[in-house]
């Protein structure tokens, strides 16, 4: 390429780039400081960076180990998850492009390669006193004592005392703080100017370029198939080459002990798109999966609603312009849209329809219910009126089923892997030992468990409850009528319920507590519970986050009534 | 927005506890076993800020698994306590305690043995001092597999100079483990606390060899020391001995004093009121009277016959010398209102009657001095046994009837 100079060692002009950037010399591996200055910051897409071996080029360390840096890390988990997505069905253009040039462009602007010499940072060994020469001798720069007693919202990495009271006896070889090179350099970062990368951060990667590409899958249900182990999260380390040793603080970054929660996956994607400059996103139009119409439909289907239902929300979501282009399509760095939950607001439209039609005030759903019931007895032709009873129980059944055996999986899940962690050397004795007892219990007790734990994964389903309608048992309610709670008038087919309650007659300010409203400090009528049950259940979120969507959409729907009847009523005649 | 809903590894295995719990709870221990299997990966993080860390948990519940589980041995059970062993420091000599336990339980004498000599003979720095307390009792248990060693060897012993034999090795071994087993057993029964099983074998070691008076220290000190818990078998224990040495009944009964006002229902009771009532004393043979009374109070004793025998002599015995019925007359006050339903109904006479006749006859004659002749108990009682022409209800029909006025006085 334009790397011209004549290499250090063999004298050849050969030059490839490695994955952190830097030039390499393809005759001798020899690796350069050098790193390859970007000419201009759009997306580079004809470059192809190409990847070595990490036993070559690099320094080879007495343990058999090479020098890794952090980002190489999590390249390597971006690489996996995105092979884990293509092998799901995502085409694979997400891998090979898009992802990528993402991660490029993060690289280029958090400064950690394809740009000039990183600002400040060397690459050297960390020496133990704080006031290093070499680093940014920042006084308010948490000292590395500091990092290891803050403690995350994750496990206790940092608690380990023969740790903490080893960095004061520590050399300078970083083997004992980070297998990596840069390990604790990274954690000393500042986290909000640079967008530091973490392991939940992997995910809003995957999930940008998954909606830059409109694919089929909500960040719910990206979400779900990490847990349930499609994609890689947990223990992706153990893919790492064994020359890249992971140990020290390499730990705190990679080793996660808790499952990523959307609202932090959520917010963190649209940061990062924000922060890589982005452009608008492809628009999401009413063709696409992501739309509410799209999603509205997947939800009716797998709630066993019936199929009428739909034509409402359509209603709902046109007449408060949610369906609109500009709506639901991602401007980066805009404030002032709200940024949507694609899958929390078609649930949410879904809970709307419901109180529309059915109000579930405890009472007139159950009054309906019967009107439907006696309907269905004494005439059987045609089809059967929809019964939120019957619906309610079938799908109640159904749900506590799946929710406990949920609960036990989750209470089964195993969160350590066989690649052993350690921290120091001084440690590893330790971990070892404790590592070959637990694996000793498990077989023992293994064997009086009776049935075999199945180390199958359950295949990735997008339905996580399916109804069909060819069971004679009527348990499928798709093609059920809403005959029995509609009326016409005017030619136009109305609700028979005239009344509608409000989840709340002021919305909060959501920068100032979080959220829209507050679903665990009022009584709401048990319906309503089990609805936002049953959809919290599906996308795995809390049912709080479904009733800030709700809240929201009621807004934009009686807008005019309330602003004009705020003071007095809060059920509202429609 | 705060994420304590955030499931995490701490939350699972908290949730995983709870359900080998559930399972425990309901001995479900293929379930257990299962969530268990589970959980031990909570070894490999630290949890030291808890206040029981989760390799107490696995001890204690792997415990329960191994022993009720139906494909487990005692080869696995054995394998995994070793294991516990070495889990947690603090806690070895406890692991070994509870391991001997299940030997013994188990019946195996000699690997409990073994497990004690070697638990007894562990040394770890500064915890050897504290775990001061469980090292006694590994030595008092293995004080107490001497002992028992030893009285195995004493009935050979008995059985040989029957037959004429006399073994001096045996006679050996014999001394050899009453010296073992006297030493730490003398040791723990100094520390306040309930030891029975210890105190009784060593009682019994100590009058073997003739050492009376040491033995009657131990026993008083057991029972008297304020310093240790009350303790009922304290009081029988020393009652026992005293009344084996043959001693005066002044000093037997001073025995069973505190024992009456510890368990009044007692059944060394009737004992206690059978030497009051034959006392000289005024006073004692007032207290056989609330001893014997006191007892009955007790749902227990309702179908025991002695004890209303004795009731009933002392009350006839009372009835006849005509002085002290205000005795009968204040036990009575407290117990009119409730005794009748309790003892006498006619449900009673009538199944007491059917079932026990020497039952229905003594108790018929307290009911009829107690309630008058015209009680439901009584009448029947008695007509039953006329009818059944016995000599003994036909005497008690004509005393009850005889002394009636009595009943008006104790029951005004």
């Amino acid at each position: 390429r334009d790397f011209n100079e004549r290499c250090a060692q063999c004298s050849e002009v050969n030059w490839g780039l490695t994955d952190g950037g830097r030039f390499y010399c393809r005759s001798c591996h020899n690796v350069t400081e050098r790193t390859r200055e970007v000419v201009n910051t759009d997306f580079i897409t004809n470059s192809r960076v190409q990847t070595i071996s990490k036993g070559l080029g690099k320094q080879e360390k007495n343990d058999g180990g090479c020098e890794w840096y952090i980002c190489e890390g999590f390249q390597l988990v971006l690489k996996k998850q995105a092979e884990a997505l293509e092998a799901l069905g995502v085409c694979p253009q997400m891998k090979d492009e898009i992802l990528c040039n993402f991660w490029r462009c993060y690289l280029q602007k958090s400064k950690q390669a394809y740009c000039k010499r990183p600002a400040g940072e060397t690459v050297k060994a960390l020496s133990v006193c704080e006031s290093s020469t070499d680093v940014d001798s920042d006084p308010e720069r948490p000292s590395l004592l500091h990092l290891l007693s803050l403690s995350e919202s994750e496990g206790d990495l940092q608690t380990d005392c023969s740790f903490a009271s080893s960095v004061s006896k520590v050399s300078e070889s970083t083997s004992v703080y980070s297998g990596s090179v840069d390990g604790s350099l990274y954690l000393m970062k500042n986290q909000k100017e640079k967008l530091r990368m973490t392991m939940p951060m992997t995910l809003s990667f995957c999930y940008m370029a998954l909606l830059w590409l409109r694919e089929p899958i909500t960040l719910s249900e990206l979400l779900r198939f990490v847990v349930e182990g499609h994609i890689p999260y947990l223990n992706v380390f153990q893919h790492f080459p064994e020359k890249m040793k992971l140990c020290g603080l390499d730990l705190r970054i990679f080793c996660v002990e808790s499952w990523p929660v959307y609202e932090e996956v959520f917010n963190k994607m649209h940061e990062l798109a924000a922060f890589l400059d982005l452009p608008r996103f492809p628009d999401i139009t009413d063709s696409c999966f992501l739309h509410p119409d799209m999603l509205c439909m997947k939800y009716l289907m797998e709630a066993n609603l019936p199929d009428e239902l739909h034509n409402w929300t359509c209603r709902v979501v046109k007449k408060i312009g949610i369906g609109e282009v500009d709506f639901l399509t991602l401007m980066p760095g805009n404030k002032s849209t709200r940024k949507v939950k694609y899958d929390v607001l078609a649930a949410a439209v879904i809970v709307v329809v419901l109180k529309l039609l059915f109000l579930l005030d405890d009472h007139y759903e159950w009054l309906l219910s019967e009107f439907a019931e006696e309907r269905n007895k004494s005439n059987t032709e045609g089809g059967p009126y929809f019964e939120f009873k019957k619906w309610y129980e079938m799908v109640k059944q159904s749900l506590d089923v799946k929710q406990k055996k949920l609960d036990e999986e989750r209470a089964k899940s195993l969160w350590r892997c066989e690649k052993p962690l350690f921290y120091s050397v001084k440690n590893k004795s330790k971990v070892l030992k404790r590592r070959q007892m637990v694996v000793n219990l498990q077989n023992q007790f293994g064997k009086l468990s009776g049935s075999v734990r199945c180390a199958e994964k359950p295949n990735p389903s997008s339905f996580q409850l399916s109804w069909s309608e060819e069971n004679t048992d009527g348990s499928c309610f798709h093609g059920h009528s809403l005959k029995g709670v509609l009326q016409e008038k005017c030619g136009l087919l109305t609700a028979m319920n005239p009344d509608y309650w409000l989840c709340t007659v002021k919305l909060c300010n959501e920068k100032l507590c979080g959220h829209l409203a507050h679903y665990r400090e009022v009584e709401f009528p048990q319906s309503y519970h089990f609805i936002l049950g049953l959809f919290s259940f599906l996308l795995r979120i809390q049912p709080s986050y479904i009733h800030d969507e709700v809240c929201m959409i009621e807004h934009k729907l009686f807008n005019k009534k309330l602003y004009k009847k705020l003071k007095y009523n809060t059920v509202l005649r429609k | 927005s705060s994420h304590e809903h955030k499931l995490n590894f701490r939350k699972s295995k908290e949730a995983c506890l709870s359900y080998i719990q559930d399972a425990l709870l309901q001995k479900q221990w293929k379930r257990a076993a299962e969530f268990l299997t589970c959980y031990v990966e909570s070894l490999e993080k630290d949890y030291s800020r808890e206040h029981i860390g989760p390799s107490e948990m696995i001890w204690r519940v792997g415990t329960e698994i191994l022993w009720h589980h139906p494909q487990s041995s005692m080869k696995e059970f054995n394998c995994f306590m070793e294991q516990m062993k070495t889990l947690g420091v603090k806690r070895y000599l406890k692991v070994c305690l509870e391991h001997v336990f299940h030997l013994l339980c188990n019946g195996q004498i000699d690997e409990a043995y073994q497990n004690l000599s070697l638990a007894e003979s562990w040394r770890f720095g500064e915890q050897t001092a504290i775990q001061d307390k469980e090292m006694k009792l590994i030595e008092a248990y293995r004080g107490l597999l001497d002992y028992y060693s030893w009285s195995k060897q004493k009935n050979i012993l008995l059985e040989n100079s029957e037959d004429g034999f006399s073994d001096l090795a045996v006679e050996q071994e014999m001394h050899g483990y009453f010296r073992k087993a006297a030493v730490n057993l003398k040791e723990i029964i100094k520390i306040p606390g309930v030891w029975d099983v210890f105190v009784k074998c060593y009682v019994d070691l100590l009058e073997f060899y003739g050492d009376h008076n040491e033995a009657r220290q131990v026993l008083n000190e057991y029972a008297y020391n304020s310093k240790f818990p009350a303790n009922p078998n304290a009081h029988v224990y020393l009652y026992q001995f005293l009344k084996r040495q043959g001693e005066s009944k002044k000093s037997l009964i001073s025995a069973l004093k505190i024992l009456h006002d510890i368990v009044p229902s007692h059944e060394l009771m009737i004992d206690f009121n059978t030497m009051l009532q034959k006392s000289k004393k005024r006073k004692k043979r007032r207290l056989g009277l609330e001893v014997i009374f006191a007892a009955l109070d007790y749902a227990g004793w309702k179908e025991n016959a002695k004890a209303w025998s004795c009731l009933a002599r002392q009350v006839k015995q009372i009835v006849i010398s005509e002085k002290h019925l205000d005795w009968i007359k204040q036990e009575w006050n407290s117990r009119k209102d409730w005794w009748p339903a309790f003892h006498f109904s006619r449900y009673l006479a009538k199944r007491n009657w059917q079932e026990n006749k020497s039952l229905s006859y003594e108790k018929a004659l307290v009911a009829g001095i107690l309630l008058g002749k015209g009680c439901k108990y009584f009448k029947y009682v008695s007509r039953q046994g006329c009818k059944a022409q016995l000599k003994r209800f036909r005497m008690l029909k004509r005393f009850v009837n005889r002394h009636n006025p009595v009943y008006l006085r104790i029951s005004g």
